[in-house]
C-alpha cells in the first residue's frame, strides 16, 4: 500500500494517527511537515494490535532523523498511543517523489523551489533541468552550488528578480 | 574464512572507507576556498558518517560481540581499521582534496551500483540508498576536475600532479584478498574485474574532458584494507576523531 493510499485509510485508529504525524514538522524545514516530506511511510498493526510506524531517512547522515523518531514517537503519545512502535526502513530508499503535493506547495511558500520531478536522476554530467525561481516564477535562474544548508538543498540564484533561492534537489 | 568473519571485515572496509574519508573531509571545515565548497564538502562527509554508521551497525550485529557503531569507530586502534590507503591520505592543496574524492566517489558509484543487488538484503538496502549520494559526489568532484584540468596552467599542472601522487593508491581498491573471495562466493561482493572497467570507463571520460593524463598503472600500494600496513597518517586522524569518546566516555549526546 503506497503512502497515500494510507493516509486516507478508512479504519479511525490510523486516521487519528496520520493526523497527528501531520503536525510533526520537519526539524530543519519547520515549513512543511513529515508527512509532507513523504518520511512516513506506513501505519500498521502489529500481531499484538499495536500500532507501527514505518520512516524512513531523506539521508543517510541527516541529522534531523534521529529528533524525528522521538518527535514521532511523541506525537503518538500525546494521540494517546503510547504502546506504537517506531520502525526505520531504508529500502526502497526515499525519493524527493513522494513529496506531497500539498508538501511542494509549502516549500514554493517557504522561498524553497520544489524538486523538478524525476530530474538529475542517474544522469552524471547532464545538463540542469531548469528550475523556476520561486519568488517571480521566471525561469532564466542558476546554480550558485550543489550542496547548501542542508543536505537535502542547493543554492540557486534568479535573474530576473535577482534574489538567491534554496532549491529542494531531486533524490 | 569463516563466512560471518568474511562478511564482518568486508562490512568494517566499507564503514571504515566512509568513516575516515567522511573524517578527512571535515577538515575542510574553515578551510575551504570558498564558503559554497565549504558546504559541499562537508554535506559530502555528512553523507560518508551517515553511511559508514549504517555499515558500522550492522558490522557489530554480525560479530555478535556487543561492539556498536560507536565502539567500533571510536575504540579501535590502527591495526584494526580496515580502510584503504587512499582514504588515509591528507588532504593537500584543494587539487589532491578534490582527486581523491574524485577517484574513491567513482568507485563507490561502482561498488554500491553492484551491491545494491548482494545477496544480503541489508547490504543491499544500505547501497542503493547510499548510491544517491555517492551519485552527487562524484558529480561535484568530476565537475571540479574538469575545471581544474581544463582551467589555467596552474590549475592544470596542480590537477595532473595530484593524479600522479594518488594513482598508486588505486590498485588496492580492485585487488581481491580471501575476503574479497568469500563475499563473492557469498553472492555479497562484485567480480572486482568488472567494477574496475566501470571505473575506468569513468574516469577515462572525465580526464578526457578535462585534457589531463592518465597516469601509468605502474606500483601500486597496499595494506589499508586488510590491515597489514596502514600509513603513518592514520594514527593522527584517530587520536584526533576517538580523543572525546575516550577522554570522556560517558558523553552520549551533546
Ligand atoms: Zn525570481
Amino acid at each position: 500500500m503506497t503512502a497515500a493510499a494510507g493516509r486516507n485509510t478508512v479504519d479511525p485508529r490510523h486516521r487519528r494517527i496520520w493526523r497527528a504525524l501531520a503536525e510533526v514538522e520537519d526539524p530543519e524545514i519547520p515549513y512543511v511537515t513529515i508527512v509532507d516530506l513523504g518520511i512516513v511511510r506506513s501505519v500498521a498493526d502489529d500481531e499484538a494490535g499495536d500500532p507501527v510506524v514505518c520512516i524512513t531517512p531523506t539521508y543517510t547522515g541527516c541529522p534531523a532523523t534521529r529528533l524525528i523518531e522521538l518527535q514521532v514517537r511523541a506525537a503518538l503519545d500525546r494521540a494517546g498511543f503510547p504502546h506504537a512502535r517506531v520502525e526505520t526502513r531504508l529500502s526502497p530508499p526515499w525519493t524527493t517523489d513522494w513529496i506531497t503535493e500539498e508538501g511542494r506547495r509549502k516549500l514554493r511558500e517557504a522561498g524553497i523551489a520544489p524538486p523538478v520531478p524525476g530530474a538529475g536522476r542517474g544522469t552524471l554530467f547532464g545538463a540542469d533541468p531548469e528550475i523556476p525561481c520561486p519568488r517571480c516564477g521566471a525561469t532564466d535562474t542558476e546554480r550558485i552550488s550543489e550542496f547548501g544548508s542542508t543536505a537535502c538543498k542547493a543554492l540557486y540564484r534568479c535573474r530576473t528578480c535577482r534574489e538567491p533561492f534554496e532549491y529542494f534537489k531531486c533524490l | 574464512m569463516a563466512e560471518d568473519r568474511a562478511r564482518f571485515e568486508y562490512l568494517l572496509r566499507l564503514g571504515d572507507n566512509s568513516l575516515v574519508l567522511g573524517q578527512r573531509l571535515c577538515e575542510t571545515l574553515g578551510n575551504a576556498p570558498a564558503l559554497e565548497e565549504e558546504m559541499a564538502l562537508v554535506n559530502i562527509a555528512l553523507d560518508l558518517i551517515g553511511q559508514a554508521r549504517l555499515f558500522l551497525s550492522y558490522a557489530g550485529e554480525i560479530e555478535g560481540e556487543g561492539r556498536d557503531e560507536d565502539t567500533l569507530a571510536y575504540r579501535r586502534d590502527v591495526p584494526d581499521f580496515r580502510c584503504a590507503l587512499i582514504v588515509e591520505l591528507p588532504n593537500g592543496d584543494f587539487a589532491h582534496t578534490i582527486g581523491r574524492l574524485f577517484l574513491v566517489a567513482a568507485f563507490n558509484h561502482e561498488l554500491y551500483g553492484a551491491l545494491q543487488h548482494a545477496a544480503d538484503p541489508r547490504i543491499a538496502a544500505i547501497a542503493e540508498k547510499s548510491l544517491k549520494e555517492v551519485t552527487y559526489h562524484l558529480r561535484h568532484a568530476g565537475e571540479w576536475v574538469i575545471r581544474l584540468g581544463d582551467g589555467t596552467e596552474e590549475s592544470h599542472r596542480r590537477m595532473q600532479q595530484a593524479l600522479e601522487d594518488l594513482w598508486m593508491y588505486t590498485g588496492e581498491l580492485f585487488a581481491p584478498d580471501a575476503v574479497d573471495l568469500a563475499m563473492r562466493t557469498a553472492g555479497v561482493a562484485p567480480d572486482l574485474d568488472l567494477l574496475r572497467d566501470g571505473w575506468n570507463r569513468r574516469i577515462d571520460r572525465v580526464l578526457a574532458e578535462a585534457t589531463l593524463r592518465r597516469p601509468a598503472d605502474g606500483w601500486m600500494q597496499s595494506g589499508g584494507k586488510d590491515g597489514r600496513m596502514h600509513t603513518e597518517h592514520l594514527g593522527y586522524i584517530l587520536a584526533e576523531m576517538q580523543f572525546l569518546p575516550r577522554a570522556y566516555p560517558d558523553a552520549r549526546a551533546w
